[in-house]
């Protein structure tokens, strides 16, 4: 009897977690967050490929963060389309929706370093799912949630307090670690001030096909100045390690960002060579300076504090601070040949 | 019976193998960032008594929460095997009170506090156990563009950079705390409006250190050290090269370097074996080659020295420069003078650095001229200044806490 009771209980409950369908399109949650990244109506299976629902629009960025070679499916849902603003963000409605899922080519914990292809679905078989992160916009402003990817790969699970997550890349154990809540905050806070969220891809500079999404209604049609892609070697090298630092640095390295405490500015907007490192000393860097004097020495990667903070893994030293364990070693390729190609020195 | 011996031995051998991370207590670093993240003003969140091995680090954005512990030595947050986080614990929210606990073992620094505006520190303790050593994290309190800050009853250990370190602050308030076996004990940096009182720095490579450094958000101004004890800040320096603070030769009770706008009154300063007091320019750190903007003031200027019981120190300086020095103008066996100044100066501008502590002569050390001219002249310092105010919190519960 005891048992047959049991077994009537677990029943409906297995029923309801598999008869819930999915929904079919996306679902603004206006006021918490669900305990399921499936209740958003993002991302679904179909045929073995996480692929996005209808309303959800992918898209590729120019100048990506470097997140331990992890690739990257972006998503992004509108009610409709937001207005080009002067600095080139994106002017969004209520209700949008923006999600970046972590994936890697690989099985279990053993996953591999490939370029992302930008691909618009993922195939499970072949493909490690890590986190979806997402970025609402409430009436109040942004809020971060991030879900963490269930070994079986069928849902992901709201995980406020981030996760660290072991993986072997290409043999190499490293520790993937999921962001906590407030360290969202870390790097799409550009203001330190005012705190306020916002999205650091999803804006018409980073978008690297603009016409798609003027095309599926996203974005008005506005005019700005994009941000390059840095993986391109047609570029002239100063043009590429600066959109190199615009899109890994300067959330924080910029005029009112949480590390303007440094008087490194990093942002597109930065003219001064000062301002960029060149001859400049530390303030706080502690470990950081590798024993360096100064951030940026013209023509001396080997002397600079820059590259040196980027090709650490120490977390006392390395930058960023957040969102990396790993190296991005075509990073400090590209940030050493353009401090290489500088000329000048620091010695008065 | 003999197993159970054999038992608590083999704990006993674990627990004090030092180099191995203990666990992490995930459980309880879920449940406190949690907390953290769901905090709301008014909330008290609590760190029961006991040791917590965390491996990422905390943050709070919340405004008007407080963290408590049972006391700086029951309640430890301890990082020793930190994975991810450049420190241990991040604020960035307002009117945020930390009391009776303790970080220790950071990878980074211990505590920071980033672009808010009130915090009160009391009884907190950060710490690098065992040796002090080059790869401790950089600071242990750490607030930098903050207004409104008291750090009250802190003890800080084992930096590699500065114990108590404050930056590009205004209206600072630090006193009643006590920093040892850092390279810089207590540095502030940059700051409006700062009064340090009643502190204790000993066994740091520097005591208590006011520096201004180029092109930062705010340049400093008005600070007052007063009441505290610096004294046998003779720890070798162990700061990273390259850093500020790598510079400051060991042996350094108070220094300022490059800052506007200090009076130094009623301190004990005694038996630092390079100076007892060091007042000097950007130009003789080791940063004289950077390119800073016109708009930086490099020289120090209206410093105020009186009442200060200063003794001993001078007798072992550090490093051959200096060392050479003393041995040139005041024999094998002597000392250097209570003050020690790089002799940089704005042309012929008086920069009015007043010494009237009784004993207190001067050796200009003549930096700015290849030390062609080194000698004792306390004639330019012969005089006084104005008295400086003191500093008021903004908020009134700060205020209150004050008095």
């Amino acid at each position: 009897m005891r048992r047959r009771l049991a077994i009537s209980l677990l029943l409906p409950l297995a029923l309801g977690g598999c008869t819930a369908a999915a929904p079919d399109a996306p679902v603004f949650h206006a006021d918490a967050n669900p305990a399921t990244l499936s209740e958003w109506g993002l991302l679904s299976v179909d045929r073995g490929h996480l692929v996005p629902v209808a309303g959800n629009v992918t898209y590729a960025v120019n100048a990506p963060l470097f997140t331990d070679y992890a690739h990257k499916l972006r998503t992004v849902h509108v009610p409709e389309a937001a207005s080009v603003r002067d600095d080139g963000s994106l002017d969004y409605p209520v209700g949008t929706i923006i999600s970046k899922t972590f994936y890697y080519p690989g099985e279990g914990a053993k996953v591999r370093k490939t370029a992302d292809a930008n691909s618009g679905a993922i195939e499970l078989a072949s493909h490690r799912l890590i986190e979806t992160r997402i970025m609402v916009l409430r009436e109040a402003g942004w809020d971060p949630v991030s879900y963490v990817w269930h070994d079986d790969q069928s849902e992901a699970t709201l995980k406020r307090t981030g996760a660290v997550v072991p993986l072997s890349l290409d043999g190499d154990d490293f520790a993937y670690v999921v962001p906590n809540e407030n360290q969202c905050a870390g790097c799409h806070a550009t203001n330190a001030t005012t705190g306020e969220l916002h999205p650091l891809g999803a804006t018409a500079p980073q978008f690297s096909d603009r016409g798609k999404m003027v095309v599926e209604g996203v974005m008005r049609p506005g005019v700005f100045t994009a941000v390059a892609n840095y993986l391109d070697e047609d570029l002239p090298l100063d043009t590429r390690a600066r959109a190199y630092l615009e899109g890994n640095c300067a959330h924080c390295h910029n005029p009112v960002g949480p590390a303007d405490t440094s008087g490194l500015d990093l942002s597109l907007s930065a003219t001064s060579d000062l301002v960029l490192g060149t001859c400049k000393p530390p303030i706080a860097a502690g470990s950081g300076t590798g024993g360096h004097l100064f951030s940026v020495v013209p023509g001396d990667p080997d002397r600079s504090i820059m590259p040196y903070r980027m090709a650490s893994t120490n977390p006392g030293a390395m930058m960023p601070e957040l969102g990396r364990s790993l190296v991005d070693e075509a990073g400090v390729a590209l940030i050493r040949d353009w401090i290489s190609a500088m000329e000048g020195d620091c010695d008065s | 019976m003999r197993s159970i011996i054999l038992l608590s031995t083999a704990l006993v051998l674990v627990a004090c193998s030092g180099a191995a991370a203990p666990e992490t207590d995930t459980a309880y670093q879920d449940q406190l960032q949690l907390a953290l993240l769901d905090a709301k003003p008014g909330d008290v969140i609590t760190i029961p008594a006991g040791t917590h091995s965390l491996d990422r680090g905390l943050s709070l954005a919340a405004d008007g929460v407080t963290i408590r512990g049972a006391g700086m030595g029951k309640s430890v947050l301890s990082f020793k095997g930190q994975i991810a986080g450049a420190e241990g614990l991040i604020v960035t929210g307002d009117d945020v009170v930390l009391e009776d606990f303790a970080v220790e073992d950071t990878i980074g620094d211990a505590i920071k506090i980033n672009d808010t505006t009130g915090v009160t520190i009391r009884r907190v303790r950060t710490e690098w156990t065992g040796e002090a050593k080059t790869e401790n994290g950089a600071y242990g309190l750490y607030p930098v563009q903050t207004t409104d800050v008291l750090i009250d009853g802190a003890v800080a250990i084992g930096a590699s950079d500065a114990g108590i370190y404050v930056g590009q602050s205004k209206n600072v308030v630090v006193r009643n705390s006590r920093a040892e076996r850092n390279v810089a004990g207590i540095e502030i940096e940059n700051t409006q409006d700062a009064d340090v009182y009643d502190n204790v720095a000993t066994d740091n490579t520097g005591g208590i250190l006011v520096f201004n450094m180029p092109d930062l958000s705010q340049p400093g101004g008005r600070v007052r050290i007063f009441s505290n004890e610096v004294y046998a800040n003779d720890r070798k320096n162990f700061g990273h090269p390259g850093t500020p603070v790598a510079s400051i030769p060991a042996g350094s009770g108070v220094v300022i370097n490059s800052h506007d706008d200090v009076e130094v009154f009623d301190n004990d300063i005694r038996d630092n074996r390079t100076a007892n007091i060091i007042i000097s320019s950007v130009y003789s750190s080791n940063f004289g080659d950077s390119s800073f903007s016109d708009s930086f003031d490099p020289y120090p200027d209206r410093i105020y020295f009186h009442g200060n019981r200063l003794s001993g120190g001078g007798d072992k300086p550090d490093g051959l420069e200096l060392k050479a020095a003393k041995t040139m103008v005041f024999g094998m066996n002597g000392r250097f003078p209570h003050v020690l100044w790089d002799g940089y100066a704005r042309g012929d501008a008086d920069m009015q650095i007043c010494i009237q502590d009784e004993g207190a002569d001067v050796f200009n050390a003549d930096l700015a001229n290849e030390s062609k001219n080194m000698r004792v002249d306390n004639a330019p310092h012969d005089c006084e200044l104005p008295r400086l105010g003191e500093v008021t919190l903004g908020s009134a519960q700060m205020s209150d806490a004050l008095d």
